[in-house]
């Protein structure tokens, strides 16, 4: 084994290198100015929440209005015009919100393998905070939003955001927001999987779920 | 699908130019010269970077701070390369008490060893990997090959380019050299030797390409036990490591295997959480000028239930301390590997990637290889003659990498010789012998670096001092001189030269 001497080396070379940073310099004292914006423009929560379902849209995500007590028959119909049969849940998700679909739940539980989960047809998620400013769903696997294979396996992911606190504007707010949840496996999605490595032509849906569609939810859906 | 890696391929034919171990190319020029005779090769590349770096443009100009969040970023870098060692330490530990297993590797040879090793010890034959740089730069595919592990790369780019028996010509389209039919015919004739067959009938329509690439890959992506990647940040205080992608792939690689490996260069530490707020905003729209990429993942060490259950960190050197070592050089560690440089450079638009001898092409490539490698041959040597030093890309860097600056210092330690770090030690190198002409040159350069205001009015210095360079340069530079396809030093500022020329071909 010579990860202890590489170690060591490693670091050794480092401080040699540095020869020329005064000894009395401490990491944090190389000057870094925060002088960029927190915000990127003056915008009410209404207007805010326009710029998310653009920026989402502009992405090739799917985006719905509701409100908390229309978001289980919307839920429904959107399962039913997809086809989907076996749709999973993760634990956490409230009960109420598939009741009107007729479809198959699955609850996600440990034993369920990848391959399990490449037959689901859809996942409904939660989310942790979205991103007006670039059209960005935050998953940090908390109640609601299960483990990263869960939206990644199946082709359909549907998440549900509260629009009422869970819409920050920017991407220096979000990472604010997720400091305390930091150590979690955090997932940010910006509309479907994609690539342009083809003649730098936009393909949608790649390995990610192929079909993303987000519901803004006005008022709070988790008592539904 | 064979298990016992005798029918890994052994990709005879996709070396390097320059990459040790293999027969090298002679130096930039002539493989550039070569390149710039393919004229496929030079339109797909023309296409793809005007088209990438437009997009870019308007990207960055959505945000009114991009100035100040560039500032910010370089400061940040900064600040973490001059204790480098202390961040690296904490980050150490921070990944330690999350349940994941550092290792530090000194040089390629070292990474590959720690690497096969681990995936040895989980009694597998096979990894699924995201595309890293780091990984290619130390040639992990082939030293896994030898001990008979199957790598197989799985971003879309990579995979046409393992599947082809190629080499990546771009750090962000790696098949940019590559049109439809191309990849139309490398995947009908090659995915069945790599596993899932191309469908019947497949057509060079980019959807059913996209459609290929995704079931020939979602079977390995369902049995893979050990992944391998890179990273593009790692979170000192936190220990949390950030990838960034488009397709999937990354997150297929990060998530479903028991075991995950990344392998990631020292300069890749940032100290803290909130420091990603800055390079979240740059990356994304500065490389694949979008608000933000598809997919980013975030992880630290392991979590019960959630992805990989072991997780180790090989923290890569091979070449990085000497870069830090030198204080005009030091800044190249910046890189956040955002292409942008590559897609505004003239020359790269001309000689392709290829050229470079290495996986950094352009123009970080011009000063990256020779520093990581040494000036060790006449590739490396020939290098940082790869510029007509016009500065586009320091002017695009979202980092603001000086690179001209960089170019004219290791032309000067080509030119003249001079201190540097060898494998962490200090040794005094000899002008390389065919750039004795070119002193006098350099010493005109250097004077324009003594005066500063003649570099601040956004001429770059050779354009002062051209009447004190060679018509034809000499040694490497005389080569490229030779392919006529550029002005070598630039009478004109870069927008007048830019917007006579075009990119045309004279
Ligand atoms: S040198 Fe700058 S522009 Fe070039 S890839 Fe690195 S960060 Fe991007």
């Amino acid at each position: 084994m010579s990860g202890g001497t590489s170690r060591e080396r490693i670091l050794g070379r480092v401080r040699r290198a540095l020869a020329d940073v005064p000894r009395e310099e401490r990491p944090e004292d190389h000057p870094v100015v925060r002088d960029y914006l927190r915000v990127h423009g003056e915008r009410s929560p209404a207007e805010t929440l326009d710029l998310l379902a653009g920026n989402l849209a502009d992405y090739r995500a799917l985006v719905h209005r509701v409100d908390a007590a229309g978001l289980p028959a919307l839920l429904a119909r959107l399962l039913a015009e997809r086809g989907a049969h076996r749709v999973l849940a993760p634990a956490g998700l409230p009960r109420g919100w598939l009741r009107d679909a007729r479809v198959d739940v699955l609850s996600d539980t440990p034993a369920l393998t990848a391959r399990e989960l490449d037959v689901v047809d859809s996942v409904v998620t939660g989310c942790a905070l979205a991103i007006a400013e670039t059209g960005t769903l935050v998953l940090d696997a908390g109640p609601g939003q299960g483990r990263r294979a869960l939206t990644l396996v199946p082709d359909h992911h549907l998440c549900v955001v509260r629009t009422a606190d869970q819409v920050v504007d920017s991407v220096p707010q979000a990472l604010e927001r997720l400091a305390p949840v930091a150590a979690r496996p955090l997932t940010w999605v910006s509309g479907p999987s994609a690539t342009s490595d083809i003649e730098l032509d936009r393909v949608e849906g790649v390995h990610g779920p192929r079909t993303l569609e987000v519901l803004l939810v006005a008022g709070d859906p988790r008592p539904v | 699908m064979s298990r016992d890696g005798s029918d890994v391929p052994r990709g005879g034919g996709a070396t390097y130019l320059g990459m040790p171990a293999f027969p090298r190319a002679a130096d930039f020029p002539r493989a550039a010269d070569t390149a710039t005779r393919d004229g496929r090769l030079r339109a797909n590349l023309r296409h793809a970077t005007h088209t990438i770096r437009a997009k870019r443009a308007r990207a960055v100009a959505e945000l009114d701070d991009w100035a100040r969040l560039r500032e910010a970023g370089a400061a940040i870098k900064d600040r973490t390369l001059r204790h480098l060692d202390h961040h690296l330490v904490r980050l150490e530990e921070a990944v330690t008490r999350a349940g994941g297993t550092v290792h530090w590797a000194a040089d390629a040879a070292e990474a590959n060893r720690i690497v096969t090793d681990l995936v040895r010890a989980t009694g597998e034959r096979e990894v699924v990997k995201v595309k890293s740089m780091a990984t290619q730069e130390i040639g992990l595919n082939e030293a896994l090959a030898e001990s008979g592990i199957r790598a197989y790369e799985t971003d879309l780019a990579e995979l046409i380019v393992q599947l082809g028996d190629d080499l990546p010509s771009h750090i962000l389209v790696p098949a940019i050299h590559r049109d439809r039919g191309e990849i139309r015919d490398i995947f009908r004739d090659r995915m069945a030797s790599w596993g899932r067959p191309a469908p019947e009938g497949l057509t060079d329509r980019p959807a059913e390409l996209a459609e290929a690439a995704r079931q020939h890959l979602r079977e390995k992506f369902l049995r893979a036990k050990v992944g391998v990647s890179g990273a593009n940040f790692m979170v000192a205080e936190t220990g949390t490591l950030v990838v960034v992608e488009s397709e999937g792939n990354g997150r297929m690689c990060l998530t479903l295997p028991e075991t995950l490996i990344s392998v990631v260069g020292i300069e890749k530490t940032v100290p803290t959480w909130r420091d990603l707020e800055v390079f979240l905003q740059l990356l994304p729209r500065s490389s694949t000028a979008e608000r933000m990429n598809p997919y980013t993942s975030m992880w630290t060490g392991t979590t019960d239930g959630d992805g990989p259950r072991v997780f180790h960190l090989v923290l890569l050197d091979n070449g990085r301390t000497d870069t830090l070592a030198d204080q005009v050089g030091r800044q190249a560690l910046r890189c956040i590997r955002c292409s942008a440089c590559l897609n505004v450079c003239p020359v790269y638009e001309r000689a392709g990637g290829h050229a470079y001898g290495s996986p950094y092409p352009g123009p970080i490539g011009a000063i990256l290889t020779p520093q990581l490698r040494g000036l060790a041959s006449p590739l490396e040597e020939s290098l940082p003659y790869a510029s007509s030093l016009c500065g586009a890309c320091f002017e695009v860097c979202p980092v603001a990498i000086d690179i001209p600056e960089v170019l004219v210092h290791l032309r000067e330690r080509v030119a003249e010789g001079g201190e540097v770090t060898v494998r962490g030690t200090r040794t005094v190198i000899r002008p390389a012998k065919r750039h004795a002409t070119e002193r006098a040159a350099m010493r005109a350069a250097r004077w324009a670096f003594d005066h500063p205001d003649a570099l601040r009015r956004g001429q770059r210095i050779l354009s002062r001092t051209r009447r004190l360079q060679p018509r034809r340069l000499p040694g490497p530079g005389r080569a490229w001189t030779d392919s006529r396809e550029l002005p070598a030093v630039p009478a004109e500022s870069f927008r007048d030269w830019w917007a006579r020329t075009r990119g045309g071909t004279s």
